[in-house]
């Protein structure tokens, strides 16, 4: 459990600052380093355990269906790395506090930054290899959030954006390479990933997988080729690029070449790949560390440089190149933090970081400069420092390596040349930042920094002296612990400053005098710089995402062009192509169960239905028989349900035409009049073609599975119906009971639909005009006396019926839905009867609260299933003995049957009401200036 | 009768898919309801044609004394009608509302959000 407290501190440590800012900086600075504080000596009380031998595990079950677990282990190489991390952290906390102004928001930066420091932690100690990635992406989010924190900058916004999309791809492919792995070794866990190497190295898909799994080490550690981002987010805060890239994110990339090279670093591929990557980087960094003018681009580039010299130790290897790999990342983290804690103190007191404004500093801030210049030279590789150390393990590594065989000479030529290249950035930079006078004045006078904030740089700096004089008794012991995780038996080591003269020291050697001559021909060398054309990686980064969206943007223009026609026609043409498909796998189309015989009625019901369908279409230019043709198919339409023992059917399809009838004729009148320009012959013929292959490939579906054996789930219902339900019409009792649920949602839906077209009509008045659409002028008689009559007496008529029908509903053909339509459609016969005016006057009663009422009632029946302690919607039943009329049985389904026969009648009238009521019953007579025309007028009366 | 089941079905679709595509607002809609009726037949037909044997249990007994239509399908279009109607009305005043907008029965005219 101590071991998970590590993460879970730090992750506490987010919360911590945004609340605490308002104590003012130097409270926030101290609660903020109090978890890492606290963890890093977690951390620390595991080190008995480990050196006696033991491996401080830690493991929860989380999904074992993908093999993540959240487990986390502390070996040497983890504690390693989990002291560097909380370790700068703290340092840089510190210096923050003085970093950042008064005004800014530390409370949030000190969130991100802790944010960071636990996806850090997680990476370094994740046990599982899905974990681990989680952990990864992490942060190359806070990384993004960091280097944006000034986002009112557009170099820091471009700059986060680029950082995220290089490393966010490469943690794309790091994800495909980790799931390969895993399924390598057959298992997530990462004890067991380390320790199958050699079937990992053995499989088919080692290639592909060590390749996915490098991209997303060189995105993240900046090796070459993909090293662009790395100088661009320079734009963060300095305490940032000290910690974010310098000392722990871009060791990311190397902790995972670290941390799998057991698993996949035993093959020449890897050798190859990343050997050549590193030395690449090497040189290609330190070439642009001595031509850059801008302070942190030069750190950047020098990072990008010693980030090279590690992955190519890497991968050299031998056991002795990876104790390199991990003094250097060490020393890289010490001597880098200082430099750029420095960069930042230098910029924060002269408001700039161009060498041609620094000069001669030594004078106005001698403390700095003497830091300043210890660390650069620990990072050039002068004797007495700890870079000096382990740039001469790597010297010696690149010399004993056989990896290029003949061309073996190449390797320690192109190190000496990266070495050279190194004492010439570092002393380049010291001198013109503190002893060459400036050509020009900085914005500010620069003076010494406040004491705290330079006492982080000078501990790393100390660290750095001591290590280098004392290599043995300090770096040793750590060195040892961590490259037991990598290594199956450490190498006897022998770190000391004096080895006697070689070969390396040789290399040394030039390296510095070489150096020192470089940066003295450093004047013919910016000449010689600037005949080349400077490349921006920004703007050609840009530039490229650009151009993506464009491509994408044409691209969406060309599919997504505004009309529905289109999409449609793009929605079906899939369709089509899918359902032929699968239609084109079929053995053969008839599935082989015999046919029906074919009876005359039958035969007439499809001819009519055709007939409709066809005619329908044919008669579209005008609009009334068009909709009388699509009445004739809903009304065979409903005779089929009828004909194929679908009582119920028949009678919803029959009462729900009626009014959908009603609502066309209403809707017609106020939908355009007129039609737009006929569709040219060209899009006739497509979407003729479209709508013919589509009917095709349907009929053909539908012929193939009415020909086949089908398996349903009905059966259940049809034998739970009586037991289970109480109901003898099956059909009910689903829709009430089995399926209760879809109803409730349903008839919601409906009286969702009322309520959204009485506000949308809300204030909708038409003028009516003197005839329809086809130049017939309106009967003179409004409301014909006989339909009055007739519709009156029916009212009560048509209630009975339909209270018999909602009655018998549960156990004969019937219920709610269709007793609701029975109603709605006698209430709509009296509108078309009387008027609305009439009919409003004598029916006083809102439709809104009726539709609500309905699904409440359908929804409190069910939630009242809960004071019983059953689940919602469960239904109860007895027998019941009613006078006059027998024995009932009532079911609570017939309450909830009660709800939705509120809800449709509410609903139905709701929307056709509303509909019916848009016309003014100002009439115009036919030469009326505003004939024909309609133009909506706010009635002065409120609708209700 | 399987095929012929089939051939409307498949008619019912394809006059409904032309109407759709048609740029008249009021076809769309004669379209949206031709749609509704052949989708309901085609769920409806899947579960097979039986004649004469709704899906009703006698009195007294607990299950269907022989073979039944399914009722499941029947179940579906059922709601299926219901909400095709609310579907409908709510497509109509929908496309009323936009009409007042646009000012002419096109769609290919309502193409922005902000006309």
């Amino acid at each position: 459990m101590t071991l998970a407290w590590i993460p879970l501190l730090t992750l506490l440590g987010v919360l911590i600052p945004v609340p605490m800012e308002r104590f003012g900086r130097r409270l926030c600075t101290l609660a903020t380093a109090t978890p890492v504080v606290i963890a890093l000596i977690l951390v620390l009380s595991q080190l008995p355990m480990l050196l006696s031998g033991g491996l401080p595990h830690f493991s929860l079950t989380w999904i074992p269906s993908l093999g993540l677990d959240l487990a986390f282990r502390l070996d040497g190489l983890s504690l390693l790395f989990a002291v560097l991390i909380l370790g700068i952290g703290l340092l840089i906390i510190l210096y923050a506090s003085y970093y950042l102004s008064a005004e800014e928001a530390s409370g949030r930066f000190y969130a991100y930054l802790m944010l960071f420091m636990t996806s850090m932690i997680g990476i370094v100690m994740a046990d599982n290899l899905i974990l681990l990635w989680i952990f990864w992406e992490l942060t190359s989010l806070s990384s993004f959030l960091l280097i944006g924190f000034w986002s009112h900058w557009t170099d820091a916004r471009k700059g986060a954006r680029m950082a995220m999309t290089v490393t966010g791809a490469g943690g794309l492919a790091l994800l495909a390479g980790l799931l390969l792995l895993g399924d390598m070794a057959g298992s997530f866990d990462m004890g067991t990933v380390l320790a199958s190497g050699e079937a990992i190295v053995a499989d088919d898909r080692y290639p592909i997988m060590l390749v996915l799994v490098l991209l997303g080490a060189f995105t993240k550690s900046a090796q070459f080729p993909f090293h662009f981002w790395l100088p661009h987010a320079m734009a963060a805060p300095t305490p940032v690029s000290a910690y974010l890239h310098s000392a722990t994110m871009v060791k990311a990339g190397i902790f995972l070449m670290a941390r799998l090279h057991p698993a996949i670093g035993d093959s020449l591929l890897w050798s190859w790949l990343v050997t050549l990557t590193g030395m690449a980087t090497f040189l290609y960094g330190a070439w642009f560390a001595l031509v850059k003018t801008d302070l942190k681009a030069i750190l950047a580039f020098s990072t990008v440089s010693h980030l090279g010299l590690i992955t190519a130790l890497l991968g050299i290897g031998s056991p002795m190149a990876i104790v390199a790999a991990l003094f250097h990342i060490l020393n890289h983290a010490a001597f880098k933090g200082a430099m750029f804690m420095n960069a930042g103190i230098i910029d924060h007191e002269t408001g700039t970081r161009e060498l041609d404004q620094l000069g001669a500093l030594r004078h106005a801030m001698p403390m700095t400069a003497l830091v300043t210049m210890i660390a650069a030279a620990a990072m050039a590789g002068v004797p007495f420092l700890n870079g000096f150390l382990s740039k001469e393990m790597f010297f010696a590594e690149t010399l004993y390596t056989p990896l290029l065989g003949g061309l073996g000479w190449l390797l320690p030529m192109l190190a000496t040349l990266g070495g050279i290249l190194s004492v010439a950035y570092s002393l380049r930079l010291v001198h013109a930042v503190f002893f060459k006078p400036a050509r020009r004045q900085p914005p500010k006078t620069p003076h010494e920094p406040p004491r705290l904030m330079r006492a982080p740089a000078m501990l790393l700096v100390m660290i750095c002296i001591a290590v280098g004089l004392f290599p043995a008794l300090l770096a040793t012991g750590i060195l040892e612990l961590a490259s037991t995780a990598v290594l199956e038996s450490v190498p006897e080591l022998h770190l000391a400053i004096w080895h006697g003269v070689n070969l390396p020291l040789l290399m040394s050697l030039i390296a510095i005098i070489a150096g020192v001559a470089t940066y003295g021909l450093h004047i013919h060398l910016k000449r010689f710089v600037r005949q080349f054309a400077p490349i921006d990686a920004r703007l050609v980064f840009e530039g490229a995402i650009q151009t993506i969206a464009s491509i994408a943007h044409t691209l969406t223009r060309r599919l997504d062009n505004g009309s529905l026609q289109r999409y449609m026609s793009w929605l079906l043409g899939g369709a089509l192509l899918l359902a032929t498909l699968g239609l084109v796998q079929l053995p053969r189309l008839d599935g082989g169960q015999a046919t029906h015989p074919v009876d005359g009625i039958l035969l007439l019901g499809a001819a009519l239905m055709i007939f409709g369908a066809i005619g329908t279409v044919v008669s579209h230019r005008h609009r009334l028989i068009s909709l009388l043709m699509l009445s004739v198919v809903g009304l065979v339409v409903s005779l089929t349900f009828a004909r194929f023992s679908a009582p119920d059917l028949a009678l919803t399809q029959l009462s729900v035409e009626v009014v959908t009838m009603i609502l066309l004729m209403l809707a017609l009148f106020f939908l355009p009049q007129k039609t737009p320009r006929e569709s040219s012959a060209k899009r006739n013929i497509r979407d003729l073609t479209l709508a013919g292959s589509l009917g095709m490939v349907i009929a053909s579906l539908n012929y193939a599975v009415l020909t086949r054996d089908i398996d349903s789930i009905s059966n259940f219902f049809v034998e739970n119906s009586v037991p289970g339900g109480g109901g003898h019409n099956v059909v009910n009792v689903i829709l009430v009971d089995f399926r209760g649920f879809d109803t409730l949602g349903e008839i919601t839906v409906l009286a969702l639909a009322g309520l959204a077209i009485y506000k949308l009509l809300n204030r909708l008045r038409l003028f009516m005009p003197h005839s329809d659409g086809e130049g017939r002028v309106w009967s003179p008689d409004r409301y014909p006396m006989i339909l009055t009559s007739v519709s009156q007496t029916l009212l009560p008529l048509a209630l009975l019926v339909s209270a018999f029908i909602f009655l018998r509903g549960h156990n004969q053909p019937g219920g709610g839905f269709i007793a609701g339509l029975i109603t709605a459609v006698a209430l709509i016969l009296i509108y078309m009867a009387r008027g609305v005016e009439w009919t409003q006057s004598h029916l006083d009663f809102p439709y809104q609260p009726v539709a609500i009422g309905g699904v409440a009632v359908a929804t409190l029946t069910g939630l009242g299933s809960f004071v019983f302690g059953y689940p919602f919607l469960t239904s109860a039943f007895g027998h019941f003995h009613l006078p006059w009329l027998g024995d009932f049985e009532l079911a609570t389904a017939m309450l909830f049957d009660l709800g939705v026969y509120l809800a449709v009648v509410g609903a139905t009238l709701m929307i056709l009401a509303n509909l019916g009521k848009v016309t003014t019953p100002h009439r115009p007579r036919k030469d009326d200036s505003r004939a024909g025309t309609q133009q909506p007028q706010p009635s002065s009366k409120e609708p209700r | 009768m399987e095929p012929l089941m089939a051939v409307v079905i498949g008619i019912l679709y394809a006059t409904a898919i032309y109407m759709m595509l048609r740029r008249s607002i009021v076809k769309l809609v004669i379209g949206l309801m031709l749609l509704s009726n052949a989708a309901n037949l085609l769920i409806f037909t899947s579960a097979g044609m039986t004649r004469g044997a709704p899906p009703l249990i006698p009195e007294g007994a607990s299950e269907p004394l022989r073979q039944v239509a399914d009722p499941l399908p029947q179940a579906l279009v059922l709601t299926a009608i219901v909400i095709a109607f609310g579907v409908l009305s709510f497509a109509v005043v929908l496309i009323r509302r936009a009409y007042e907008i646009v000012k002419a029965d096109d769609l290919d005219k309502m193409k922005d959000t902000d006309t």
